[in-house]
Order: structure tokens, then sequence, then C-alpha cells
């Protein structure tokens, strides 16, 4: 069975989520990857390594353009008689993914956590990951985004052979005129640790300390719903339920009470700490690891332990 | 300037989940419904700054049944100038998708709003599927948007930052933090909405793509484990060996 996948490739880089979606393909089919702009072949020829067979690249134009890159999946799609059409669930694949299902008349399945089960069905969360839904696609020809962090890499050595590709995509209604990426940072979304912090810091002038351990980890900084609303930190680092939902290997929570709208965002995590003056706080029901004790006090401490294990391991 | 800002109900965030019906159905006793918080937060306050700044009027459009006119009337009274309902029990995101599209292809909007995702199934999927129906660009989770004219300036969360673009009317967008303040609807709202008018328009039929079949609960974890907070070594040591995570 073909099946294609759409990888962002901009800026000669391939994020860890877009070999993700690769490898989910190789399980279920035979993998054709569709990207577009400039990428050297060296760059591209990574998705190889994790099971694309051929890579159809379009360099006609560069950019995300939603509408653009609909037309250029559509397009590699009817090419590679392709039913079944993979993308990662960051913001690119969630503005990218309903335009294609629209055009090919195919269900989404948004956020998939899994690979599809022997009665067709794919697991997605639901309320915010308070809970799992069995989804089913009722037509032919599905389109399916996959939550970052849902599938462990597995190289399986193969080449990719790359091939230039016309997508007739048109132009581009929207004119970028500047990005922010701050650099060295790690995506949130795409962060396999996390350490977050809450009204407990009692002001930004005390986010040092997280922002320490934080980079001693290789870790993703985030806050609570309240920080974010302070201003103490920016929107985009506020995960729960109103703001980013997350599922890295370990999310550190310090000062965080653990309202249910906070945890709806983090508890698909797969290790949680906490760190709280407040044995009473409901994080210490959600979390595996609990720490009772001043952050002012046990963070410096945690920092010191992580340099130790860094410098015997 | 017509604006329209796409609704939905859900339930209220501190909703304890459960499914009845051999867990096939969302068990909606005792459920508490709200407005969907980025729906009212960002997208309506937003449409409603827009109309207070250049003019117009602010739609609202809700896929749902007679269960849904009381957010409805929140929205109204919040400061929409009118409501549409298009009259169906829905789940499936192309099917709404599609219907909205259906009734707001022929009404020439200039700017359509939504929150950036829905609480409930958080498929962050009518927004794209609608902007795709309606061949019109889409800005997705915008956080700042200032119209001049009729060219917009957004702010968009990208992974790992922040994209400024420009994008002439009609466009389709959707609204996370940052793009408007809370706001709670006063005495005169309240009263001025119960005389707005919210049309129930029949559904176009459109097809479901996808169904639920079943749904599970995360499985309850064990106890947690307290760590001395003077040990912090053995806390790394536990999630190198013990988690695996580091």
């Amino acid at each position: 069975m073909s099946i294609l996948v759409y990888v962002n490739s901009n800026g000669d880089k391939i994020a860890k989520n877009g070999f993700e979606v690769v490898t989910y393909g190789k399980k279920i089919g035979d993998v054709t990857v569709v990207t577009n702009g400039n990428a050297s072949e060296s760059t591209l020829s990574e998705l190889g390594k994790y099971g694309a067979s051929k890579v159809l690249v379009d360099r006609s134009f560069e950019g995300i353009d939603g509408q653009q890159v609909a037309k250029m999946v559509v397009a590699a799609a009817e090419k590679e008689g392709s039913n079944t059409i993979l993308f990662s669930a960051d913001v690119y694949g969630k503005a990218i993914a309903p335009r294609v299902s629209v055009k090919l008349s195919a269900g989404l399945v948004s956020g998939a956590t899994g690979l599809p089960q022997s009665d067709g069905t794919i697991s997605v969360n639901v309320f915010s990951g308070k809970a799992f839904g069995q989804l089913k696609v009722n037509t032919d020809k599905k389109v399916i985004s996959l939550l970052p962090n849902s599938i462990p890499l597995e190289e399986v050595g193969g080449t990719a052979s790359i091939e230039e590709f016309d997508g007739n995509v048109g132009e581009s209604k929207v004119k970028v005129t500047g990005t922010k990426v701050p650099e060295g940072d790690i995506p949130l979304t795409e962060a396999e640790l996390v350490v977050s912090a809450g009204r407990g810091m009692k002001g930004p002038e005390n986010w040092g300390m997280i922002e320490e351990l934080a980079k001693e980890l290789g870790a993703a900084t985030a806050c609570s719903r309240p920080v974010a609303d302070s201003g103490w930190r920016p929107h985009h680092e506020h995960v729960g339920q109103t703001g980013v939902a997350i599922r890295p290997n370990l999310y550190i929570a310090i000062g965080i009470s653990g309202a249910i709208q906070h945890l709806a965002g983090v508890n698909g995590s797969k290790v949680m700490v906490v760190i709280n003056t407040d044995e009473e706080a409901p994080f210490f029901k959600a979390a595996d690891y609990g720490v009772i004790g001043d952050a002012f006090e046990v963070v410096p401490r945690l920092i010191e332990a992580v340099k130790k294990f860094k410098a015997s391991n | 300037m017509k604006i329209l800002v796409c609704i939905s109900k859900s339930p209220d965030t501190t909703t304890k989940i459960s499914f009845t019906e051999n867990d096939t159905k969302f068990n909606e006793d005792g459920v508490k419904y709200i407005i969907n918080p980025q729906d009212e937060w960002y997208a309506l306050v937003k449409g409603i700054e827009l109309k207070e700044a250049n003019g117009g009027t602010v739609t609202t459009i809700t896929v749902g049944t007679a269960e849904d006119d009381a957010i409805i009337r929140k929205a109204l009274a919040i400061g929409a100038d009118d409501a549409v309902r298009i009259d169906l029990k829905a789940t499936d995101a192309s099917q709404v998708a599609t219907e909205i599209a259906n009734y707001a292809k022929s009404e020439g909007y200039d700017i359509i709003l939504l929150g950036s995702q829905t609480i409930d199934y958080n498929g962050s999927q009518i927004a794209g599927m609608l902007a795709e129906h309606l061949d019109l660009p889409f800005i997705a989770e915008a956080e700042s948007m200032e119209l001049s004219g009729n060219t917009a300036k957004l702010d968009q969360e990208i992974v790992g930052g922040v994209q400024s673009v420009e994008v002439d009317l009609p466009f389709v967008v959707s609204c996370t933090k940052g793009m408007a303040e809370q706001r709670i609807p006063n005495m005169r709202g309240i009263m001025a909405a119960r005389t707005k008018p919210l049309k129930v328009v029949p559904a176009s039929g459109a097809n479901e793509y996808t169904s639920f079949v079943k749904y599970s609960l995360p499985a309850p974890k064990s106890a947690v484990k307290l760590i001395d907070p003077n040990n912090m070594d053995e806390l790394v040591e536990l999630l190198h060996t013990e988690a695996k995570v580091i």
C-alpha cells in the first residue's frame, strides 16, 4: 500500500517529528515523502534511514503556506496512487491536513497517538487528554496527523530516491514578513524533557534556576496558565487545557498545584515529577515522583545533582 | 465589514469525564456546558473588537441542537449582533465544516474567526477545512491581529516561535491566547441578547467521514513515590535507572 507522508524540510532541516511520521508510515505501507523548498539532497536522503523509499521534492516554492502545500500534497497523492496521507500534528500539519481532507473527501484523524488497530480504528486523545477515543474513518481515503512524541523513531537503514516534482501550487496569498524563533531553545511540543513552573516561583525574576535546570537537562521550559496570564512568561510556554498540550518523556512541575485544567495538557507525559511545598497539592495524585519542599531550596540541589550525574555518565 | 465567529459548546473545564452505553457515548449527565473557551475569549471578543474599530456586524454560527441556544445567547450578551444555528447534532469535524461552509459561501464574510481548538475533541480541524471549502487563506494559531484597510497583519504561533504575516481580506483565522481578553457580559448585554436574532437553519445533509466507536479513560496512577528534598541525587538516579527518562 502506498503511503504519502508530508515532511517539512524548510531551512534545510527535518525535525524529529518529521522522521516520526515516516516511521509510522513505514509500519503500514510503502512510504513516499513529499516536501518542498531548497533542502539539500543529503538532508532529504536522511528520510531513507527511517523507511522512505522515495522523496518527491517541489523546488518551485519555499515555506509552509497551507493552500500551496495542500495542492502539492494532493498532486503527489494522485501521482503515487496513495489513499493514506500522513502529517505530523504540529501547527503546520494542523493547518494543512484539514485542507487535504477536504480536497480528497477523506476522513481526517487529527492527533493520532498510535497505529491503526486490527479493526481499522485509530486512537486519539479527547477531552484534552482526560480520555481516549477510538476513531473509525468511513472513507476509503484517509488523512492522519500524528501527535508528536507518540511513536519511537526506528531506523531501518534504507535509502530513498530523490525525484524533482512540480505540484503546480500557484502563488501564495499570505506574505511572511518576519519570524522570531529563539536560537537554541527547544520547541515545547517536540521536547522529550520539559521543566515547568508555576506561581510558586513568586515572580518572573526567579526563573533563572528554572532555565538553568532546563539547560542542564536539555529540556524545554513551560509554565502554568496564571504565570502566562501575569506576563511572567510568554504565552507559547503555557501548557494546559487552554494552552499547549504536550507529551514529553519527563515533565517536571515546580510550584504548580496541578489543577484539573493544567493536568489535562500534560497527562500524556510518560513520567511526571512534582516539586511543591504543599503536600495536599493535587499534582501529588497525578505524579510518579514527588518532592515536598521549597523550590528555592530543592531546585538548586536538583541542578547540582544533574550536573554530578552528567559528569559521571 | 461582515464578521463571522464560529462557536461551539464544550463541557466546563472542570468536568469529570465519563462514558455510557458500553463506553460508546460521552456521559452528559450533570455536565455543565460553556462556550468553548478559545472560541469565546479569543475569537468572539476579537470579532467584537474589530467591529468596534471598523464598524460592521458580528454573526456567530454554531452547528448544534436547541440545547446549544443557552451558549449562543451568552455570545449575543457578550456582544455579537446576531446568531445562526445549523440544526444538527454532529461530532464529525468534516460534517461540521461542510455545514458551516454551505451556509457561509453565499454570505460574503470578510473575516471568519474560530478558536484554535475545542477542549472536547481537540482536533483543530474545522478552521482549515472551512478555509479550503471557501478557497480562502487560513492563518492558524494567531495571537495578534491588526487591520488597516483591506489588509491584516497577524502574528501566529509556529513551532518554536512566532511568525508575522500579512494577508488581504477575506480570510479565516484561528485565535489563541493573546488575541483578546475575556469579556464578562453586563446586564444590558444580557437583556439585549434576549431579543437579538437567532436564526435556525436546517442542515444541508453533509456526510460524516469519521465516527468514534469507543472511548476509554487512562489507567489509574499508582501512588506517587516521595523523595527526600535533601536527596536530589536519589531523584536523578531513579529518573535514570527506574523511569529511564534521562
